[in-house]
């Protein structure tokens, strides 16, 4: 046909734009992810900017700053910035958090995804979107009237302000968060899977921890760490729910303060500049290594379990 | 439909036996009232073009139809004498029928674990008792050689075909006495699928296998007897030699055999 010739050439040039558009595009997507790496470096260098004078200053001593409970920053005689107390503080409430929200967390993901129906599902589904959603100061207050006082009649504990009720705020927040991302990764886990389990006579409990839980492990694991994080990084509801006591926990009743709160309470205080200030901002940084250990630690393990 | 003959009438046992099998997903109905029995060691070959109810089918065997929720099931089907719908345990059931699905399937886990995995959930636990099933399964699949010094690794990670052949070990693994086959050797290579065949046809010796497959030439490979399913109504069931030699009674049978559609 006499068409033909002409129709090879037409069809092999691409329009210049199209291309120049495609290189456009992925110039920007580029971007975008080179971006969340300046992002983080820039956040953590402009925090140490502000945190490395002291860090030279005379009189302080990065061993007793990690290590030492004494945290009297506007001692008048004898200045003492030891924040080992916080640590064990966010430390202790964020562990309380998780053993009580993984459990939960995970079962509720289990529950929605396998085992109820499709409009029990929506309705939860709703319900947890909305939990997530409340904002972290009116935890803050549940915690501080609510949770304290039932703490105190169930307990006898003097004060209702301590590690269980910033624990059970924090689970109470983590919660969505676990649910939500967990029932995704287990959404995620093809349907060929469980039929072929299925199809071995597996019944819903056995297909849940012998095919789903190892099919969506890295998910969950996941999902757990986005709970670890919202609970580490947390702050106005544990201010406003742990008592604000620099105090290494004996028990559940003890009030402590965490790494976040006491940033945010002192912080306003500090004058610029001062020494206080920088070890504040020392403070977040160290918050910023706490999260970027238990990120990699999470990463190795899911790393080590997928190479098995 | 026509009433199957019975090649060597003397010692048949019915090892499957369906009777007008209706099966409607939502409204529209895909199986039409189907009729047949499998014997005990025999291949049945289930032949058709897509869309004919042959996966519908293998389903309604196992149960695994419980889990679509539009669908609704009408007629009898009996393994082993026993009708399927009135059992009360349905996994027991699921255990007597391998099912192997077309694409491959390897369970995230280790090949081991894969292979193990039924036997598990009928409650063998004990390493002594589990590691002769795997190594059984695994050899009888035309597996073991490949397999046996990396049996720890993830069966996912293994080729098309040698996922496909652990997917036939795990079908093994709880000696069933039914093994279905649905389409094993569209993912994987010809060399592959012989090697699979020769498995089958020592298989058959211990179970019954039912073999639905799009290769009418497998089909006539493989099979004692053939059932040619077409638009959810059977159209022939009858010895395969007679299916393919030409004298099949339905001039569709012989058109599709002979490739003239489908």
């Amino acid at each position: 046909m006499s068409a033909e010739p002409r129709a090879r050439t037409a069809r092999a040039v691409r329009p210049r734009a199209a291309v120049l558009a495609e290189k456009a595009l992925e110039a920007v997507i580029r971007l975008s992810g080179v971006s969340a790496i300046v992002f983080v470096a820039a956040i953590f260098f402009f925090v140490l900017r502000e945190a490395a004078p002291v860090l030279f200053s005379e009189g302080f001593s990065l061993k007793q700053f990690l290590f030492s409970t004494e945290w009297y920053p506007t001692s008048a005689t004898n200045v003492r910035y030891g924040t080992f107390a916080l640590t064990v503080g966010t430390v202790s409430v964020t562990a309380l958090a998780m053993v009580l929200a993984v459990p939960f967390g995970l079962g509720a993901a289990i529950f929605l995804s396998e085992f109820c129906s499709p409009r029990v599902r929506e309705t939860l589904k709703v319900v947890i979107e909305l939990l997530s959603a409340i904002p972290s100061v009116v935890w803050g207050f549940v915690g501080l009237t609510v949770m304290s006082k039932l703490i105190v009649s169930a307990t006898g504990a003097p004060v209702g302000v301590n590690v269980l009720n910033g624990g059970i705020i924090l689970a109470l927040m983590s919660v969505p968060v676990i649910v939500s991302i967990g029932e995704d990764a287990l959404k995620a886990v093809p349907d060929s899977f469980r039929e072929a389990g299925v199809a071995l006579g597996a019944t819903r409990w056995q297909l849940v921890y012998r095919v789903l839980l190892p099919a969506a492990k890295n998910g969950l694991l996941a999902a757990v760490l986005l709970g670890v994080g919202r609970a580490v990084g947390e702050t106005m509801a544990v201010l406003m729910a742990t008592g604000h006591a620099v105090h290494i926990p004996g028990s559940l009743l003890d009030s402590v303060r965490t790494l976040t709160a006491n940033i945010a309470a002192e912080l306003g205080e500090a004058p610029s500049g001062s020494d206080h200030y920088r070890v504040l901002f020392l403070t977040g940084t160290l918050l910023f290594l706490i999260t970027l250990v238990v990120n990699l630690t999470a990463d190795f393990v899911v790393r080590g379990i997928r190479r098995k | 439909m026509t009433e199957s003959p019975t090649p060597s009438a003397n010692d048949i046992v019915k090892e499957v036996e369906v009777s007008g099998l209706r099966l409607a997903y939502g409204g529209k109905e895909v199986l039409h009232g189907i009729s047949f029995d499998v014997y005990r060691n025999e291949i049945l070959a289930v032949i058709g073009p897509a869309q004919s109810g042959k996966t519908s089918m293998l389903r309604c065997l196992n149960r695994t139809i419980d889990f679509t929720a539009s669908a609704s099931v009408s007629g009898s089907v009996k393994v082993g004498g026993e009708d399927v719908r009135k059992m009360s345990d349905v996994f027991a059931l699921r255990r007597r029928i391998g099912m192997v699905a077309p694409l491959p399937t390897g369970l995230p886990l280790s090949i081991y674990d894969n292979v193990a995995f039924a036997p598990r959930c009928s409650g063998v636990t004990r390493k002594a008792d589990l590691e002769p099933v795997v190594e059984k399964c695994l050899r009888q699949a035309a597996l073991w050689d490949e397999v046996k010094d990396r049996l720890d690794s993830l069966g996912t990670a293994l080729s098309g075909g040698q996922q496909q052949r652990l997917t036939i070990a795990r079908a093994l693994s709880h000696r069933p006495e039914i093994l279905c086959l649905d389409e094993f050797s569209i993912a994987i290579d010809p060399v592959t699928t012989m090697r699979i065949e020769d498995v089958l046809k020592e298989l058959r010796e211990e179970i019954t296998i039912i073999l639905v497959t799009n290769l009418t030439q497998q089909a006539r490979r493989l099979s004692d007897r053939t059932m040619f399913l077409l638009e959810g109504e059977i159209v022939e069931i009858d010895a395969t030699d007679v299916i393919y030699s030409g004298d099949a009674k339905s001039e569709k049978t012989r058109d599709y055999v002979n490739g003239v559609f489908g």
